[in-house]
């Protein structure tokens, strides 16, 4: 479970779509390699652009039968509504908080835990590198229930930094496992150089192999973001009004403007608000977040 | 006729604002120099909430201008501060309320924190139990739903001593939901029950009358729909709410008991909806799926029956007093919308029944301030407070002489006729079964949902029912 | 042996200290009786003073640093994982509830006896099984169409990686509602497409356009209502949001696949097809195993896709949803945590699978 970078030079042969010289059957498999392209691209990127026509149509236009593909008149009416509904607008702002604030806490802990597991040796290393392994798989709903008490008992319910909390159990582990096999991957030379010139260990880590592990920062914490601001379970139990509640949650109970309206247009526009920042971080970063994915073998 | 200008002038009024074509400053003045400003409260009321709070501040000293304070709230209390989880920040009952809070402080001295509350029911619930849970004294009042006395009862300061006597002149089937072994646990509100609508120019159309029986009914909506379908693919004949929620559940107590299938709880606690003519009731239901009814009902629930029924294309649905205004707002139903109690079965015996909804005022006993805010409770539920809230908000009044107040009659036509309703609304069993009705009712609306959507036949379901609802009081 | 490697030089070039063990670090190449304080000279010039702290200091004090930074994250972890789950546990043999003044018995295994009876957990633990087998099945086969196209050489391979990343990047809970949107019985987009637009196109194919055209519905379909659609409804939401991630997992695997194998076998005159079966696969057996266990366990403790789409609708309940419901609407935490004890005993099974294939060390 190496990180594995896309290089074009070690690729295998193609499958179908191999230059030779032409014959009739390569000409129908190639044809059908495209339209299984097509529809490929079709599958994946429809929906989402369906969502974003849905967000700027009149509401006639959504729920008309039989369905009209394109707007009759861009309107801008439910994305304008959902920019200024106060408990929306409270919503993204948690989901901000806790996504940055979870990040920013798992990345420190779990650089410390990577570097150790990732470069020293000490007794009882293998057996926390399984511990953490299997906190990447755990099941959030186990612990649903004793959860809530432990937050009621702290006060922590309903409140930003008890969402932030729980959001550790599946961030910290996951970025601890990532670090540890970006740091492990690292070459040794300079660390060991700056031993040699009298560092402590721990300057070691902080002065040198932190700014070099900082590509695998950002990959790890880019999918930590998204993990956190995807989360929904945690964030429906553990919270009950927009002092913490996130987005997620409000989209999954968004109820549109009016109950005069078809409620789609606005539930589309709330969707497409929540999901194009991500939508663009993951485009800039593809490559990044290519790699880190496979590295830690976690779903975001 | 005249009632009909004023709400054309009102919508024009609110088209002009929407579209950016005056500001809300013009649009009050506007409506009130037209005489229409009461329609277009109203229709704001519908309107998105961001509009309504938008409203507010302009709107200040004509919101609540109708609420009249009762003379024998006490005096003595002056100073004291309370504070109540009332009315959600998204609700355009807003305005109205901060209102009301300002004359009754005037009157009485006693200041209110309104802290705002959650729109969804069942995150209000949380958020109380959190409080209760920690026994906090944040919050006096509460406002609740018919279904939670039983659930919040040993939270709460009992109130028969000093408010009994208020009750007296309301509905006695609401007092008595609100009523947990002897003691009063909250104060009537407002009140909503289930009904039926119907379309009165397809009604004409087609020459029938508007259905009293489920048979009826069944006969007039598949006439109805046959002959429409031949324009309109999309048209139905009855919609309702048949998704897998609590609202589920009141539809079927509705089928239950106006057809002499019980209450599903008995008062004693005692399961009898494993009986004949309720299974019979439910198989009743399944045969609508697909036939007067879209298949896609059991997936419905308020906001889906809305869409279709505004959209023109049923010709009955059963949904809360709220769709009648709402449905003069659409093109496709206004002017021709009739309200009638819901059908009852063909036995003679048999009786119309309406699935009681509705709030309460609710006095936590962690409160400090247990005097004030029993005072503001009186307040909120006096047959004064109730006027003004049928007239500027058309909330339905808990008190049935309210009901035959001309002023509420004069802004709000339909609410007279919904007296006779409330006086046979049923409800749930939530009294009998305390704090656990939240999972009776799922058991309930999980295995008749499944009846509905063709998985299981009703008399299995109903045995499901009986022993899944046992081994929770069992299990207690 | 080496000790002539050893020579006093100017203070100058002298490095710094070292602790004996990184001595063959730096390319010195030493014995074990390197005394303390002594200087080597590396190979490239430079000299070492090695430690004059003794190695066995030096190393415990890197173990105990190893210690110390790993410290905080367990304290977390055991804080908000492990502890909750040991309470779990015990919750789940008692009647405890979250908001009532009743009294917390223990109840030895009544709660399990509960669920053992109760039908829809039975039903709820049988979807469960459906929906991780049917969405992570066709997960694979889709995910492995799509990786070989983007592993094989066209122009628009890039293209397709980056499609593929939009319904990954999009959060579950709007899928849910897109995807219920699209679902509608009345105005929904895949509706239409399968009633008027398909058939509209596949009838200008000539002669055999009309028979194609036959095959689609003449009339639109209930998917979210009718019981034998919901649940396939929430498994294509699901395969349409996870199977970019089965991609490119396997799309890793196979670009570490050496190229020189394939040529072996097109020299052997190997069609596409036989290299598919013979060298791809096998070759890729490790990341199908990762991919394959990683989503299973992701599968079965489906919350979001279903919660979003059917609320508690029977059909589509799932052994999450049957817990969640169980804490949260019905107050029994006793109930609910025998119910999540179950989940996380299954999934145990499945961690305990996955740590013996994956060797830790070998990451």
């Amino acid at each position: 479970m190496s990180t594995v970078p896309f290089d074009r030079s070690t690729l295998p042969p193609d499958l179908p779509g191999k230059r030779r010289n032409i014959k009739l059957g390569d000409v129908v498999l190639r044809i059908l390699f495209w339209l299984l392209v097509i529809f490929i691209l079709i599958y994946t990127i429809f929906p989402f652009a369906w969502a974003l026509l849905a967000s700027i149509k009149p509401n006639a236009d959504i729920s008309s039968t039989p369905t009209r593909y394109l707007p009759s008149e861009i309107y801008w009416g439910n994305l304008d509504y959902v920019l200024h509904q106060r408990d929306f607008l409270y919503a993204l702002r948690n989901s901000i908080v806790v996504s940055v604030s979870t990040v920013a806490i798992a990345l420190v802990f779990g650089s410390l835990a990577a570097y150790a597991l990732g470069r020293i040796k000490f007794r009882g290393r293998t057996a926390t590198l399984y511990v953490i392994l299997a906190m990447t798989m755990f099941p959030a709903i186990a612990i649903l229930g004793s959860l809530f008490q432990m937050m009621r008992r702290f006060d922590l319910y309903n409140t930003i930094p008890g969402l932030v909390l729980t959001y550790m159990t599946f961030t910290l582990p996951f970025t601890v496992w990532v670090l540890a096999n970006f740091f492990k991957a690292m070459p040794g030379e300079l660390e060991e150089a700056a031993l040699v010139d009298g560092s402590t260990p721990f300057q070691a880590f902080y002065k040198i192999m932190l700014p070099l592990a900082l590509p695998g920062l950002v990959t790890t914490g880019l999918l930590a973001f998204i993990a956190a601001w995807n989360e929904f379970l945690f964030s429906l139990t553990f919270t009950n009004t927009y002092a913490a509640r996130t987005v997620q949650p409000a989209i999954a109970s968004f109820r549109g403007n009016t109950q005069f309206d078809e409620p789609w247009g606005s539930i589309m526009a709330a969707a497409v608000v929540v999901t194009i920042p991500l939508v663009i971080l993951v485009l800039i970063f593809q490559r990044k977040i290519l790699a880190g994915l496979t590295a830690g073998a976690v779903k975001g | 006729m005249k009632r009909t200008d004023r709400r054309q002038a009102s919508i024009g009024l609110l088209r002009d604002y929407m579209a950016g074509r005056i500001d809300r400053r013009q649009l009050l003045k506007s409506a009130a120099a037209a005489g229409v400003l009461l329609p277009v409260l109203s229709i704001m009321r519908g309107a998105s909430p961001a509009f309504a709070q938008d409203a507010s501040p302009a709107a200040g000293g004509e919101a609540g201008s109708t609420i009249v304070v009762p003379a024998d709230l006490r005096t003595d209390l002056a100073g004291a501060t309370i504070a109540w989880m009332g009315t959600s920040s998204q609700d355009a009952d807003l305005p109205f309320n901060e209102a009301a809070i300002a004359k009754f402080t005037e009157a009485t001295g006693i200041n209110v924190n309104l802290i705002n509350g959650e729109s969804e029911t069942n995150l209000r619930l949380q958020a109380m139990r959190q409080q209760f849970a920690a026994q906090s004294s944040d919050i006096d009042v509460y406002q609740i739903d018919i279904i939670w006395p039983g659930v919040v009862a040993e939270h709460a300061v009992p109130l028969q001593d000093q408010l009994g006597a208020a009750t007296d002149a309301m509905f006695p089937g609401i007092v008595e939901a609100n009523t947990v072994d002897g003691d009063l646990i909250g104060i009537p509100w407002y009140t909503d029950a289930g009904l039926l609508f119907y379309r009165t120019d397809l009604l004409e159309k087609y020459g029938v009358e508007a259905p009293t029986t489920w048979s009826e009914l069944e006969a007039a909506a598949q006439t109805i729909m046959e002959g429409e379908q031949a324009e309109n693919p999309d048209f139905t004949g009855y919609v309702w709410q048949g998704k897998a929620y609590e609202g589920l559940t009141c539809n079927g107590l509705e089928w239950l008991v106006s057809q002499g299938g019980g209450t599903i709880i008995d008062v004693d606690r005692n399961v009898t909806v494993n009986n004949e003519t309720a299974i019979a009731a439910m198989d009743r239901a399944a045969t609508w799926v697909n036939g007067i009814s879209p298949e896609g009902v059991t997936t419905y629930t308020e906001p889906e029956t809305f869409n279709v029924w505004t959209a023109g294309n049923a010709a009955f649905a059963r949904n809360w007093p709220y769709m009648y205004s709402a449905s003069q707002e659409s093109e496709a139903t206004a002017g021709k919308v009739g309200v009638s109690p819901l059908p009852k079965g063909d036995g003679a015996e048999d009786t119309s029944a309406a699935t009681l909804g509705g709030w309460q005022m609710f006095v936590s006993k962690y409160s400090e301030n247990q005097e004030a805010a029993i005072e503001f409770v009186r307040f909120m539920t006096s047959p004064e407070y109730q006027t003004s809230y049928a007239i500027e908000r058309a909330h339905l009044p808990t008190i049935p002489a309210v009901y035959d107040d001309p002023a509420v009659a004069a802004a709000s036509e339909f609410i007279p006729q919904l007296k006779p309703v409330f006086e046979a609304a049923v409800g749930r069993p939530s009294a009998q079964t305390g704090d656990l009705y939240p999972e009776i009712s799922t058991v309930f609306y999980q295995q008749l949902n499944q009846v509905l959507s063709g998985s299981k036949s009703a008399a299995d379901a109903a045995a499901s029912m009986e022993s899944d609802m046992n081994a929770i009081f069992e299990d207690e | 042996m080496v000790h002539h490697a050893m020579r006093t030089t100017d203070q100058r070039s002298q490095v710094g200290d070292c602790p004996t063990w990184l001595l063959k670090h730096c390319g010195v190449a030493m014995s074990q009786n390197v005394p303390a304080g002594a200087v080597v000279s590396t190979p490239d010039g430079q000299t070492i003073k090695v430690s004059d702290r003794p190695q066995t200091s030096w190393a415990k004090s890197r173990e105990r640093l190893g210690w110390l930074m790993v410290l905080p994250s367990l304290v977390i972890v055991a804080l908000v994982a492990l502890y909750p789950l040991v309470e779990s546990f015990r919750l789940s043999f008692t009647n405890a509830r979250l908001a009532s003044a009743r009294e917390v018995e223990n109840i030895g295994l009544r709660n399990y006896e509960y669920l053992w009876n109760s039908d829809t957990f039975r039903i709820a633990f049988g979807n469960t099984v459906k929906f991780t087998v049917f969405s992570v099945g066709i997960e694979l086969v889709l995910g492995m169409v799509i990786a070989l196209i983007i592993n094989s050489q066209f122009k628009a391979r890039g293209l397709v990686r980056t499609a593929i990343l939009i319904p990954w990047a999009i959060p579950t809970v709007v899928s849910s509602r897109l995807w219920a949107y699209m679902l509608n019985d009345n105005y929904g987009v895949i509706n239409d497409v399968l009633v008027n637009q398909l058939p509209r196109m596949f009838s200008w194919i000539p002669l055999v356009g009309d028979n194609i055209a036959g095959i689609f519905p003449d009339e639109k379909i209930a998917f979210l209502a009718r019981p034998a659609f919901a649940l396939p409804s929430a498994i294509a939401v699901d395969v349409w949001k996870t199977t970019p991630f089965m991609a490119l997992l396997l799309l890793a695997g196979l670009q570490i696949i050496p190229s020189d194998v394939y040529e072996a076998a097109v020299v052997d005159g190997a069609s596409k097809w036989k290299q598919f079966w013979q060298i791809t696969l096998p070759l890729l057996r490790p990341a199908i195993l990762v991919a394959l266990i990683f989503r299973t366990l992701d599968a079965f403790r489906v919350f979001d896709v279903i919660y979003v789409m059917f609320g508690s609708k029977v059909e589509t309940l799932t052994l999450s949803i049957f817990t969640q419901n169980a804490l949260v609407d019905g107050d029994r935490l006793g109930r609910a945590s025998a119910a999540s004890v179950i989940i996380f005993l299954c999934i145990g099974v499945f961690v305990l699978i996955y740590t013996r294939l994956v060797k830790v060390e070998e990451v």
